[in-house]
């Protein structure tokens, strides 16, 4: 008997889900309040970095998807997920800062990632300022045009019997509380892509639907409710709302803790081709990790394929709290033009926020959830979820297939799983 | 000026300068800024003072009496150190900080030099008006083909035409005076499309005949074009423009009650300019991040909603003029005064209160011209089938260069908004960010919901280095405006 | 009358003309090219909505020609430049 697997999140890291899930040949039914990458997926650079990780868990996965960024790009074209692998250029702008560079890309390569120490950047990038001492050119790094790469990826999994079904989870059922609903192959509500709301996802926050009955303790899932009273039956629901993946859980009686953390990116005007690679300074490296409150910028500077230049990534937490913050523009602009002065006559076209979501650790939760047998979470992944999505996708498929999927083996991955968040009783600690 | 200022009013057309003049004489301190090199908006669009005697426009004008009776004012006021006039200063950011608000700026005054700087105030009135709404067809993006408001700006502001042979199209009231002008100083109009069916007007006689002085300048447009010989043809359309370096010629159609042209019926006329324009879209852009809560108006645009006092739902938010609802420059200095009541009031201003009878009289007179200006947009709508001119090849997003084909293309793939569109095809991502193309996106793929812009975070365009510098060295209040107005 | 210099030519402008007022005086509507299809553009909006009418101006890109008011001597550069 097919798996019935219910993904909910049709951002990039829900398609790449129900892509790899669908091509295993499971049963997969993806539901969004919205559609396809409208939440923190539109948001994003398009990042597909090694670069930025230090060894460990997420490193181990963010390799593992980047060559499944490339089969992806293969099976669909990379030029409908504008795949371009332009290489990452870290530069450093002091001798220590260098030296505490190279150190790290050492210990990436001894990882498995390809470092290649750069003395004279200006020969990669030559529009970048003068004096910089140094950096480390990765030439592994990439990037995607996110929401394009998540309807290519939704796309295909439709293609391979998926279907989208726009709703929003409000609870979960599960075997003890079977007596209430009906068990089985129930069919489905109306699959058409009814009216949605076209605010909250682009505006913030998600409004709280109506307060779920939490799921009976205990119990196995059999599938999720939604909104409009629809039961989408379920053998397996993976979680993979991103920012929103915290209250989903909850609604799925499977809480995790994933927080916002409002970034800003800055898009200038279209220019000729200026800026080849990715290119940032070393101290995002430490940001990344960072667990200061407040905020926090270090730039990086990318061309895309229109002829814009971004410039991120703030991270800041205040919640869901959507007004610009002109502080944050202003020091990400000057930090762009200290990189490349070129950048002081270019114009600011336009900026945008998102809320990314992490976890207390700043690694993704991505496995089985022990308190409620059926529920998979991929959520968390902060600003790494471009990158991460196809690992993330094969890796879930790999727990509801039991088995190694695509290179992805569970084995492997253990320090993403949710377990590390509970005590041995499965209460949260 | 050192002392705090009281209140920042964004925009100095017609509602903004009856604003800020309303609120200075009930004793406020005000900070008036505006894109523009001269005071007067789009309505009452001028060169820049020093240059009207080379560029006479006086002619193309109505109601400068009251024009220059503000500008009396408003010098008055800053030569008492009350006014902060701030022309050629954008404001691309408007953020609540505190209780207040604080609008960011960029001085453009030595322009192409560019210098930011922020406007602090408890209150903020954003009066920033309207500009057309497009609608594309076959060839509008030739040389040689403007908005009719682009035709009139030239002619207003630097007494240019550009154009000896002139085609006008689209639909509203707004195409006559800009025929007038044109014809007035000489140009050649060879037809008015207007799609409307001239009889939709007496659907809603009401609003009309309790408006006489708008009879009164439509008649004396009318007197023009008669004078001049103009052809105005209604239920008809401009649905292509021809030409290479320029454009040669148009086609105009009689349209069929849906709006669609009527099969076989097209004229080609040679021009050598076109004015189009359906309407006008409201200038959101600094109103949507702060918050505030938009309705929908009878044009088919989402507007600012308020309270009878002219209040945004986000407290010490006003707004005044087009971006309530498109209704003109005598609505719109109505407006103005109705949001500077409400703002001497809750400043606890020590100004008495306006007599209720002139309060009374402005809020009928709002009152009315609201609904005529309802009236107006019910009798002018945007033609329901009106993509029937569009072919796949069409531009739509004149930045980008996205087709309608392939905007036909996401909305197949399931993109049923225009945000959903521009992530999928990138219309409405250059630099204009969608406010040419956004509303015939929106009606491509969600029609019969009012167009909501996109939010822009970012109002106008602002160099990455005046941003940097207002990061490196804060400058809070750079000098005020030393030239005349 | 004063001048400005365009690409390398003079051009007359009443005071108070914007640039893009003073190129349609001479007669010209277009003056930029597009990224993608190479299409002619010059003035449509004419109050800085649409930035097609976007020149370069004494070095500073993105300048919108319709707001921008000319001054004796501005050197105004039309074309692209695709090796800034």
């Amino acid at each position: 008997m097919t798996l019935k697997v219910v993904v909910v999140g049709a951002g990039v890291v829900g398609a790449a889900c129900a892509f790899h899930a669908a091509s295993a040949g499971l049963d997969v039914t993806v539901v969004d309040r919205g559609p396809v990458g409208a939440g923190t997926t539109s948001r994003g650079e398009g990042n597909v970095l090694l670069s930025d990780k230090e060894p460990g868990p997420e490193l181990a996965l963010a390799r593992l998807s980047r060559t499944l960024w490339d089969e992806a790009g293969r099976e669909l074209g990379a030029d409908t997920l504008e795949l371009e692998p332009k290489g990452g250029l870290v530069v450093a702008s002091t001798d220590e800062s260098l030296a505490a560079l190279r150190e790290f890309a050492a210990r990436q390569e001894a990882a498995g990632v390809r470092a290649e120490p750069v003395d004279r950047v200006r020969d990669l990038e030559p529009h970048l300022a003068p004096g910089i001492p140094g950096g480390v050119h990765y030439p592994q790094d990439a990037q995607v045009q996110p929401v394009l790469a998540a309807a290519a990826l939704l796309r295909a999994a439709v293609r391979r019997g998926a279907r989208f079904h726009t709703g929003e989870v409000v609870g979960a059922l599960t075997t003890r509380d079977g007596d209430r609903t009906p068990l089985g192959p129930t069919p489905l509500g109306p699959t058409s892509h009814g009216p949605t709301s076209h605010g909250p996802t682009s505006h913030g926050p998600a409004p709280v639907g109506p307060v779920p009955e939490g799921p009976v303790p205990g119990g196995r899932i059999t599938g999720v409710r939604t909104a409009a009273g629809e039961v989408l039956p379920a053998d397996a629901v993976v979680n993979a709302a991103g920012t929103w993946g915290g209250e989903v859980g909850r609604r799925l009686g499977a809480p995790v803790e994933v927080l916002p953390r409002r970034g800003f990116v800055l898009v200038t005007e279209p220019l000729p081709p200026m800026v080849r690679h990715k290119v940032y300074s070393a101290d995002y490296v430490a940001n990344v990790a960072s667990s200061d409150a407040g905020l926090e910028t270090s730039c990086v500077v990318e061309g895309t394929r229109g002829g814009t230049i971004l410039v991120g990534a703030s991270r800041e937490r205040v919640g869901f709290d959507t007004t610009l913050n002109t502080a944050v523009v202003a020091r990400l602009a000057a930090q762009a033009c200290r990189l490349f002065p070129f950048l002081r006559g270019v114009h600011l076209m336009r900026a945008y926020r998102g809320f990314r979501p992490y976890c207390p650790d700043h690694l993704p939760v991505i496995g089985p959830d022990p308190r409620v047998p059926g529920v998979v979470h991929a959520c968390g992944h902060e600003g790494a979820g471009i990158g991460l999505a196809p690992g993330t996708g094969a890796l879930v498929t790999a727990h509801l297939l039991g088995r190694p999927w695509r290179d992805a083996d569970p084995a492997a991955h253990t320090g993403l799983l949710p377990d590390r968040f509970l005590t041995p009783g499965g209460a949260p600690q | 000026m050192s002392e705090p200022v009281d209140l920042v009013v964004v925009g100095a057309g017609p509602a903004g300068m009856t604003a800020a003049a309303t609120a200075l004489a009930g004793g406020l301190r005000v900070v008036l800024l505006d894109s523009g090199t001269a005071l007067g908006g789009q309505y009452w669009r001028h060169p820049p003072e020093h240059a009207r005697a080379a560029v006479p426009t006086d002619d193309l004008h109505h109601g400068l009496g009251r024009y220059r009776a503000l500008c009396r004012a408003l010098a008055a006021h800053r030569s008492a150190g009350r006014l902060d006039l701030r022309l050629a200063h954008h404001a691309w950011s408007a953020v609540r900080e505190g209780d207040g608000f604080a609008v960011h700026v960029v001085d453009r005054r030595d322009a192409p030099r560019e210098t930011a700087a922020v406007l602090r105030a408890p209150r903020l009135l954003v009066a920033t008006g309207a500009y057309d709404r497009q609608l594309p067809f076959p060839g509008w993006d030739l040389p040689g083909v403007l908005t009719a408001g682009g035709l009139q700006a030239l002619l207003k502001g630097g007494g240019v035409a550009a154009g000896s042979r002139v085609a006008l199209g689209g639909t509203g009231p707004f195409l006559l005076p800009v025929a007038a002008g044109l014809a007035a100083r000489g140009v050649e109009v060879v037809a008015v499309c207007e799609a409307a069916h001239p009889r939709a007007w007496l659907r809603h006689p009401g609003p009309l005949l309790r408006n006489p002085g708008k009879w009164a300048e439509g008649a004396s447009y009318a007197a023009t074009l008669a004078r001049h010989r103009v052809p105005v043809r209604p239920r008809t359309a401009i649905v292509a423009a021809e030409g290479g370096a320029r454009v040669t010629a148009v086609r105009l159609a009689p349209l069929a009650p849906d709006g669609s042209p009527r099969p076989g019926t097209e004229r080609r006329v040679e021009v050598d300019a076109v004015g189009v324009g359906w309407g006008f879209a409201p200038q959101l852009d600094l109103l949507v991040p702060l918050g505030c809560a938009l309705t929908e108006s009878a044009d088919g645009n989402a507007v600012a909603a308020v309270d009878a006092g002219q209040r945004t739902t986000v407290p010490g938010l006003y707004t005044a003029g087009e971006t309530c609802g498109v209704g003109g420059a005598a609505l719109a200095v109505h407006e103005g005064r109705l949001a500077a009541w409400s703002v001497l009031a809750d400043s606890g201003a020590a100004a008495p209160a306006p007599a209720n009878r002139a309060r009374t009289a402005v809020r009928s007179a709002v009152a009315r011209q609201r609904a005529f200006a309802r009236a107006m947009a019910l009798a002018h709508p945007v033609p329901r089938a009106w993509p029937a001119w569009l072919t796949d090849e069409t531009v739509v997003c004149r930045c980008e260069e996205v087709t309608a084909g392939a905007v036909r293309t996401a909305r197949a793939d399931g993109a049923h908004d225009h945000r959903q569109v521009k992530q999928l095809t990138r219309a409405g991502m250059g630099w204009c960010q969608g406010r040419m193309c956004g509303p015939a996106v929106h009606c491509l793929t969600a029609r019969g919901r009012a167009y909501e812009p996109a939010e822009r975070l970012v109002a106008t365009p602002v160099t990455l280095g005046a941003l940097a510098g207002l990061d490196e060295e804060p400058t809070d209040n750079a000098e005020p405006d030393k030239e005349c107005s | 009358m004063s001048e400005i210099v365009v690409d390398g030519d003079p051009l007359p402008f009443v005071e108070g003309q914007t640039v893009a007022a003073a190129l349609v005086a001479a007669g010209r509507v277009a003056w930029r090219t597009t990224r993608v299809g190479r299409r002619p553009r010059g003035v449509f909006c004419g109050i800085g909505v649409c930035f097609d009418c976007l020149v370069t101006v004494d070095g500073a890109r993105g300048q919108r020609a319709c707001l921008l008011p000319a001054r004796p001597g501005m050197t105004v550069t039309t074309r692209e430049d695709d090796d800034e």
